[in-house]
Parts: C-alpha cells; structure tokens; sequence
C-alpha cells in the first residue's frame, strides 16, 4: 500500500508533509498561477509519469508518423475517415469495458451482449416487424443492459467474480444470438439484411452535409468556450482557484484546431470515382457517447461513487455508498453500451449476421481502454481513454494492414502496444508506491 | 477515584455488557464523554478498547447495560443510526479513497447537489472553510488527490471529513500511529481544536506521551472492565502503566 510507506517516513522541521517539489509533482497544475508555472508543474507531472492521456496520445501521433512514412497512402482524407470509422466499434466498446474496469471488475460478454443487440436491432426495425428504428434501438439498448443487470445481479448478490460470470455470460449469449437468428425465418443463413433506407444504415454509410459539418462544429466549440469561460468566471466570483487565462485560452485554442482539422478532413472530396464529402453520422454519434459519459462521470453522484468504489469498496461502504447497486449499474451500463456499439457494427457491415467474433471483440475492447490508459485495478481511467484506445488500435489495424502486412502480424503488433501500455500503467503505479 | 461526569456527559456508557460466545469482552463498562473535551481510552491490548468502540459506533449491539446520549437513553444497532445521531468514528484505516481529491472525499456519500447534480463549487467552498476553522494549513491544495498527502494531512482529512457531517462525538482509533514527530504534532493539535470548538473527542490509544499530551479525561480498560476514569490531573505517568498493566494502582502511584 502506498499510505503506509508514506506515513512512516519522519518529516521532522518541515511544514508541510511533502515538500514543495514533491506536492506539485503529485497535485500538478492546481498550484499554478501562470502559464509559466502551470507548464512547469505539467512538464515535471511527466516526467513523473502521471500525465494522464499524454504519454498515449504522444504515442498514437508516432504511430501515425511510423505509418506515414511507411506508405503514404496513410495519411489521406479517404484513409483517415476510414480509419475512423473502423476505430467507432472499438471506441464503444472500449468504453462499455470501462464501466467495468473502473470499477476493477471485467465484463467479458460485451462482444456477443453486442451480437444480441444486433439481432434485435435489426429484427425489430427490418420485415415483417418493421417498427420505426429508434424504438428498436431502445428495444436493443434495453434487452441487453437487461442482461447486464443480471450479470451485475450475481456477482454483487451471490458474490461470484466478473471474470467467471460474463465468461458465463459470453457463451450464453453466443448460443442467444444464434437463437434468435434460428427462430427468424427472414434470417437467411443467420444473415439479416439491413435496408439501406434505415437510419442506421446511414449512420456509417451516410454524410453530414459540408455546412452542416461546419454549424454543427460551430455550435459545439462555442458551448464548449462559453461553458468554460462561465465556469471560469463563477469560480472566481466565489474566491476559488480557476486555471491561468493562458492555459483556457491554450486548451481552448487546441481544441478548436482539432475539431476544425477534422472537419476539414472529412469535408474535403475523399471519392475515387464520384464525390464524397462530409462527416459519416458515426463521428458526432460516438462524441456525443463519450461526451455524455464523460459528464456523467464528472458531474453526477453515480459517476463519483463509481470511481470511490473501484478506489476502496470499503471507504464507499462506510460513506452510506451503496455499492451492490454502483457495480450493477455498471454492468447495466456495459451492457448497454455494447447495444449501442452494435448500432455501428450493423451499419457497417450493412447486415446483422451470426459471423460476428464476439471473443475477439471484447478483447479488443479491454485492450482499448487499457491502452488509452484505464488501469485493471479500479478506480483510475476515463472514457476518453478508451477513444484515445480505439483509435490506437484501428490505426495500426489500417496502418499494417496498407503495409500489406498478414493479419497474423497486426494481431502480434498490437499485442506488443498493449503490453507497453500496461507496463506504462505498472510503472506508473509503482512510482506512485515508492513515493 | 472514579469520577463520572454525572449528567453533563454527551455520552455515557452504564454497565456496558458485550460476549462473543463463551469470551467475556466488555463487563460493567460505564464511561462518561463529555463535549468540549478530550477523553482518552487507554489500555493493554486485548483490554476492550476496540469493542467498547465499535459498540459506540453502533457495530455491534451491547449484551447489557445503557447507553445515555444527550439524556436520553440509545439503542442504535448499526453504523448508520450511530452516524446519524452525531457519532463518527475514524478507524486506522481512515476510509479515504485515494484517487478522488480532498473535497471529494470531504464529502463522500453527502454530496452538496445543485439540478441534481454536483456543486463542485459549493461543496469546495464549505470544504475550504471547514479546513480553515480546523487551522489545517499544511494542505496546499483541496483539489489534490488524497493519495498525495502525508500521514497528517490524510489524518486531518479524515477529522475534517466527520466535522463536515456536523459530528458530535468524534471518535479516533489510534489517530497517531505510524505518524512521524511533526505529524504527530499536526494531529494532536487538530485533536485539541477539534475539542475546543465543542465536539466531544475519544482518543484511542497506546502511545502514553500523546495521551497525556492531548487528553482532559482519562479512562483506562483491563481485560474487558473500565478500571479507571477522571480527570487526566489526577493521573500520572506511573499510575497509568499500573492501571494499564495491572488493573489497580498503587497508593504510591496514584
């Protein structure tokens, strides 16, 4: 435990517990007052290896240059919104596991959860039920964040293990899915058809147009600024510590560079033959997932005793936490997630069919968060974490995959990046204990 | 020289009773704890120390005997009920969750809601002047993760936390265990203000220097009985030990 290593350490003379180096290493930039100090505090944060997505974002940019370099086909409008898409599944799912690993349990039933979710997905919204799409999507999200709510059910009131549960659960729902595609008639072959006029279809298949591309990212980096220059200004009024004007206007800065980058990219013409332009649906579909994740673990009670419970069950318990029902919500929360990721799997693939890997799939899921930086150990990671994780993986699919390497290879490839992120994860930890 | 605080305790435990099958853990405990002062529990291990706490506490249910809270006679047979009279225990282990940051901690389970959702900046507020009534300096900020923080200062969370929940009877297992001299210092100052500004404090502890140090009351247990408690003048090193070790002190002693 690190607790106790620190509290024996005699600290005779001083003040303050840690000294001054050490306390702006561990509690980084809420000391800072300027932009100076701030980058100061970042600068040693890193080299202390606690900088949060950095390192991992530094490594998916080398990735990119590796590949670029490689074959120039890498980086070009058509590849990069490719590339993206195929990073879709692996972000939503990666944020399904997230749930679970936060909490340090693991949820291995998401790839086939997801398999289920397809199936009524596609049953519900194809001939002869043919119910308007949302409500199948709804059906979808809620049968499989059912059957989380079973898993989560078992392993918090019987007290077995997730790994052994939703490995249960994973066979069991790869012998539903293949039910519910024997007793379908229309499903021919275990293949459902979905009709390229459903709004799910579009979701991958289809574009923004250019300007609504550009209002849309408008709206969104404006609310983003207002949001932050509000909160800035609120905290101030009530004599609390806000961040230097020169790190709002840098984040601020950054994020709307980013955002334009991207919009730029999937607006300019990407078609070999005819013209394609504008962002696939599936790009605001997954930002608005994670961005809701991401508040709902910022900003509401769930969120907090989320992250409480996978520091230290006993901590939350005593607090009044009611952590049976945090870990179920957690599994009900993966589950549907899954239900959601299968939105994009079907629009993708055009069709529901029982060919789906779901053994892979949650693999990819785990690795996913673990590589943008979510710990097994509970209590530590964000869903951002698992976009970053997604996209990491899907680039090195698509980047080994233009090298004309086997799949054999990517599969080695991207088991050698996900041990370095969990020995990054291992030695961060360990620094932390030695401090 | 058995001195009870008569009706002017907030707490007062009469002839406190607790077995555990065929073991005899607490007989006959009768213990005042006053507001405004500090009560030391001290004993050998294996004295009762524990159990007479996590009774208070409202961990375990008394066999026999009362328990007078304010006046009026309690029954509280879970941790919850205990908490919500205005008992807060902090054990060893301080219930922190080292990846969230002071006030969140500070807060844990009471968290302030604004449209249902977190007012970090209310809540941050009320941690800030909690923490500036207690005269915790050392942290230099409250958006730190607990998990940075030294011995002391997750110690003075922990105070600042069960102040927080407007705590009547603070009780402290062992607060300086493990703590270096400085941090020591940190907690038994903290412990004096805590006192100071009208909540009932009992220190649990072995450490002899600190309690003499910190307490106003003193109370020593002998295998499962109160033996002694009064005020802590009347009390001298030597006749601590004896009380401790043997269950009686010398007329030298005392």
């Amino acid at each position: 435990m690190t607790t106790e290593q620190t509290e024996i350490t005699p600290d005779e003379g001083s003040e303050s517990a840690l000294s001054e180096t050490e306390l702006t290493t561990a509690a980084p930039e809420v000391l800072a007052t300027s932009l100076g100090d701030y980058l100061d505090a970042w600068w040693r944060r890193i080299k202390n290896g606690e900088s949060g997505a950095l390192p991992v974002i530094a490594g998916l940019v080398a990735i990119i240059i590796f590949f670029q370099i490689e074959r120039s086909a890498f980086l070009t409008d058509q590849n990069l919104v490719n590339l993206f898409e195929e990073a879709a599944l692996y972000i939503l799912l990666g944020a399904a596991e997230t749930f679970a690993l936060l909490l340090s349990e693991i949820d291995l039933s998401i790839g086939y959860g997801m398999g289920i979710a397809g199936f009524v997905l596609t049953e519900l919204s194809a001939p002869p039920v043919n119910l308007p799409w949302w409500v199948a999507v709804i059906g979808a999200v809620a049968a499989v964040g059912f059957l989380g709510f079973v898993q989560g059910t078992l392993i918090t009131r019987i007290g077995l293990p997730s790994f052994i549960v939703t490995l249960a659960g994973q066979l069991a729902f790869l012998g539903i899915m293949l039910e519910l595609a024997n007793v379908d008639s229309t499903a021919v072959g275990g293949v459902i058809q979905l009709s390229p006029t459903s709004p799910i279809y579009k979701l991958v298949n289809s574009n923004m147009s250019t300007s609504l591309g550009w209002i849309v990212l408008a709206v969104c980096l404006l609310l983003f600024a207002a949001v932050t220059l509000y909160r800035n200004r609120s905290r101030k009024a009530r004599g609390l510590h806000t961040p230097p004007v020169g790190v709002t206007v840098l984040t601020l800065g950054m994020v709307a560079v980013a955002g334009i980058l991207l919009m730029y990219v999937c607006n300019n013409n990407r078609g070999a033959i005819s013209v394609i332009r504008g962002m696939p649906w599936v790009f605001p579909f997954v930002f608005l997932i994670i961005a809701v994740y991401s508040w709902m673990m910022a900003r509401t009670r769930t969120g907090r005793y989320i992250y409480a419970v996978g520091n230290n069950q006993e901590a939350a318990r005593r607090a009044g936490i009611k952590v049976k029902w945090i870990v179920t919500f957690a599994f009900i929360m993966s589950g549907a997630t899954a239900a959601l990721a299968s939105l994009v799997y079907t629009s993708t693939q055009g069709n529901m069919s029982t060919s789906l890997d779901g053994g892979s799939l949650v693999l990819y899921a785990v690795a996913a968060a673990v590589i943008g930086g979510t710990t097994l150990f509970g209590g530590r990671g964000r869903m951002v974490n698992a976009l970053i994780g997604g996209l990491i993986i899907a680039v090195i699919f698509d980047g080994l995959g233009l090298m004309g390497v086997s799949p054999a290879v990517q599969n080695i490839a991207t088991a050698f990046v996900l041990l370095a992120a969990v020995s990054l994860d291992a030695i961060v930890r360990r620094r932390a204990a030695v401090r | 020289m058995s001195t009870t605080e008569g009706n002017g305790a907030l707490l007062s435990l009469r002839g406190i009773q607790k077995r555990f099958g065929p073991v005899q853990a607490l007989s006959d405990v009768t213990l005042d704890i006053p507001a405004g002062k500090v009560t030391a529990l001290c004993g050998d291990n294996g004295a009762g120390k524990s159990v007479t706490i996590k009774t208070i506490a409202g961990l375990w249910e008394p066999d026999g005997g009362e328990m007078v809270w304010d006046g009026k006679p309690i029954r509280h047979n879970s941790p919850r009920e205990a908490e919500h009279l205005g008992i807060k225990t902090i054990y060893q282990d301080l219930a922190l969750c080292d990846n969230l940051d002071i006030v969140q901690n500070m807060f844990l389970g009471h968290e302030e809601l604004r449209h249902g959702l977190l007012d970090e900046d209310t809540m941050e507020q009320r941690a800030r002047e909690t923490l500036k009534e207690l005269r915790v300096t050392t942290v230099r900020s409250i958006r730190q993760p607990v998990a940075s923080l030294s011995g002391g200062q997750r110690q003075s969370v922990a105070v600042a936390k069960a102040v927080m929940s407007n705590a009547k009877l603070v009780i402290m297992d062992e607060p300086t265990a493990a703590l270096g001299v400085s941090q020591t210092r940190q907690v038994l100052d903290l412990i004096k203000r805590l006192a100071a500004s009208g909540v009932a404090v009992m220190v649990v502890s072995h450490n002899l220097n600190d309690v003499f140090e910190v307490a106003d009351r003193i109370a020593v247990m002998y295998l499962g009985r109160l033996v002694v408690q009064g005020p802590a003048s009347e009390f001298n090193r030597q006749s601590a030990v004896e009380y401790m070790t043997t269950g009686t002190a010398s007329p030298t002693a005392a």
